[in-house]
């Protein structure tokens, strides 16, 4: 079975992926993700009924340490990455009117 | 160029007894990356003049009697995906083409403790998604045994960089064979741990479920030194296990008599090309005539893993990458018109082809509607994968086969058809599933002279095995594939065919520049 992505599945993945492409581009994304998509499909041949979904392979647990602060002062250096800075804060557009 | 041709324990060694100083090694592997790097581009930053600093410090600990182990004082190279405090890392991405950590990853600090000296940072596939390194943003890196082929990917520079002795060992980091496959290509050796063996901290995730970070080395005592260095428990990794033994060294012993050699027949079926073949088999035969037990079996799933794997990476990397929007670090857009468009702007143009190509699948795969019928049953189809070999290992110590299907393909073959770049991974990909140690050890050379290497595959913990194996091999056959790439060759093959460089001069990298290759 091929798989067919409409414009407005595409459309609806990218605000998730907050990826803006442009037509071309959607165009060549939405052609590789149905050919991929078949290709993930041949897992449907296989029989998974009473299978448990498995995230991890070794039996790992929640990992709980008390909240103590080991890690100096690195301010200036976070904010140093900051693409703009205010002050000590990170500035970002406005985002209410 | 003696000093070069020692191996990172050997050298270690030499430092020790003061016959050769840690400065000399660092002088000795950047006269050769400034031969070489114009030529193949393993590293996107190269350090000299932090390294020649870091080797003085470690020299007077070494002569303190401070540094005892191994590895002080031997210039080693770091994949560009770990973090090291106040170092560019960039994931050879232009969205975080200026990026420097606050903080060093845990394997980066356990091997700063051993005294190892930092030369830089090794291309790779944009954050690590690729099997070639040309998804790179600093361009490709190039094979050190043909100038024309790929090293292979994602940790193709620290593999190039190995091989073509720029440094004297190298991390990596396998998610889906991104150690093994390209240590593969270059005729290195490469190892991915038991899930949970490595910290990741610090290292920047593309996912998490799946990676490790490992040991590039010339050969499996390195590998293992190595190893025993970067293993350690860590609280800041919450999928760290503790494991009561990570003497790997000990395994270095020439003996695999009654050892249990399982053959994936599946492994050897269409797409297989046949000098690959030939060498896997050559292999098997040479350890069986060591005492090992070699036989041939059905591992079931093979084809199913590719699949799984694309859903379940795909989906970790579109939550992980999310925290790449233009605000605490990195690339931002230059104009934007509110919140969200500077999101949208500064990611799409951040990001190259082939990592929206995997946040878009990602995306998908994780949204309502799509959920159960792609992520779950990826995790399901997972849970049956490692039961195949859960199996296995009832009946094996030990699975040996290829760790590709071919050599290395010529640069520009992979990627205009993805899902045929993908299915190079079809031997590799299943061992990340499942958390398994792998390693990639060179056994034999194509008709071109390209490099071939054998993928061992062990249970859980079982690192040792592999090490035993690859290093009676390694005695076996006098360590005969595992030879250096010849740079002066490689020059002449260049001036000859006047091969494009992609990278413009390169000498004039030092401490913190941006090589800017676009």
């Amino acid at each position: 079975m091929a798989n067919k992505i409409s414009d407005e599945v595409m459309d609806y993945v990218g605000i998730l992926a907050k990826l803006e492409l442009s037509g071309q581009e959607k165009e060549a994304a939405k052609k590789d993700m149905e050919k991929m998509l078949d290709y993930i499909d041949t897992l449907n041949e296989l029989d998974t009924s009473g299978v448990e979904p498995m995230s991890h392979v070794l039996p790992v647990q929640n990992v709980f340490r008390e909240d103590v602060v080991t890690n100096g002062d690195n301010k200036e250096e976070t904010l140093g990455n900051a693409p703009l800075r205010k002050d000590d804060y990170f500035e970002v557009p406005k985002t209410i009117g | 160029m003696e000093l070069l041709d020692l191996t990172a324990v050997e050298l270690g060694k030499k430092i020790r007894q003061r016959e050769v100083s840690a400065a000399e090694a660092v002088e000795a592997v950047f006269a050769r990356a400034e031969t070489a790097e114009p030529l193949l581009h393993s590293y996107v930053t190269f350090n000299r003049e932090d390294a020649l600093a870091q080797a003085e410090e470690v020299q007077k600990k070494i002569i303190a009697g401070e540094l005892t182990g191994p590895l002080a004082g031997v210039p080693v190279a770091v994949k560009d995906n770990l973090c090291i405090a106040g170092e560019l890392t960039t994931c050879s991405s232009k969205i975080l083409s200026d990026y420097r950590p606050t903080y060093t990853a845990e394997a980066v600090r356990n091997l700063q403790r051993s005294g190892a000296v930092i030369l830089g940072k090794t291309n790779m596939d944009e954050f690590a998604m690729g099997s070639t390194t040309e998804t790179s943003w600093y361009g490709p890196t190039r094979n050190p045994h043909h100038p024309e082929h790929v090293p292979g990917g994602s940790s193709g520079g620290s593999c190039a960089a190995v091989a073509a002795q720029e440094c004297f060992y190298a991390l990596g980091s396998d998610t889906g064979g991104s150690i093994r496959q390209p240590s593969s290509f270059c005729g290195v050796v490469g190892l991915k741990p038991t899930y949970g063996t490595v910290s990741r901290y610090g290292l920047i995730a593309y996912g998490s479920s799946l990676d490790q970070i490992g040991p590039i080395t010339k050969d499996a005592a390195d590998c293992a030194a190595v190893l025993e260095a970067i293993a350690s428990y860590d609280e800041k990794d919450s999928t760290s296990i503790r494991r009561e033994d990570l003497h790997f060294t000990e395994a270095l012993t020439e003996d695999v008599k009654g050892l249990r050699i399982g053959i994936p027949a599946d492994y050897f079926g269409e797409g297989l090309d046949e000098e690959v073949a030939e060498a896997i088999r050559a292999a098997a035969n040479i350890l069986e005539e060591q005492g090992a037990v070699v036989e041939r079996f059905h591992l079931s799933l093979v084809d199913y893993a590719i699949p799984a794997y694309y859903v379940i990476a795909s989906a970790e990397a579109s939550s992980n990458l999310e925290r790449f929007d233009g605000v605490k670090y990195g690339y931002r857009t230059a104009d934007y018109d509110g919140l969200h468009n500077m999101y949208k702007k500064t990611r799409s143009e951040g990001f190259g082809a082939e990592v929206k190509r995997r946040i878009m699948l990602g995306s998908f795969v994780l949204s309502s509607g799509y959920y159960d019928a792609y992520y779950l049953k990826a995790l399901k189809t997972k849970a049956l994968i490692k039961q195949a070999f859960d199996q296995a290992f009832e009946k094996y110590d030990l699975l040996l086969g290829p760790t590709a299907p071919t050599t290395a393909p010529l640069l520009g073959e992979s990627l205009c058809d993805p899902l045929k770049m993908y299915l190079g991974d079809i031997y590799t990909i299943a061992v990340n599933l499942a958390g398994l140690p792998g390693m990639a050890v060179p056994v034999g050379r194509d008709q071109n002279g390209l490099p071939i290497g054998m993928q061992l595959i062990g249970n859980h913990f079982q690192e040792k095995i592999l090490l035993r194996a690859a290093y009676t091999y390694e005695c076996a056959t006098n360590r005969q594939f595992e030879k250096p790439a010849d740079i002066e060759k490689l020059q002449e093959t260049c001036r000859e065919k006047t091969v494009r460089n992609t990278v413009e001069k390169k000498e004039e990298v030092s401490a913190g520049k941006e090589v800017q290759a676009r």
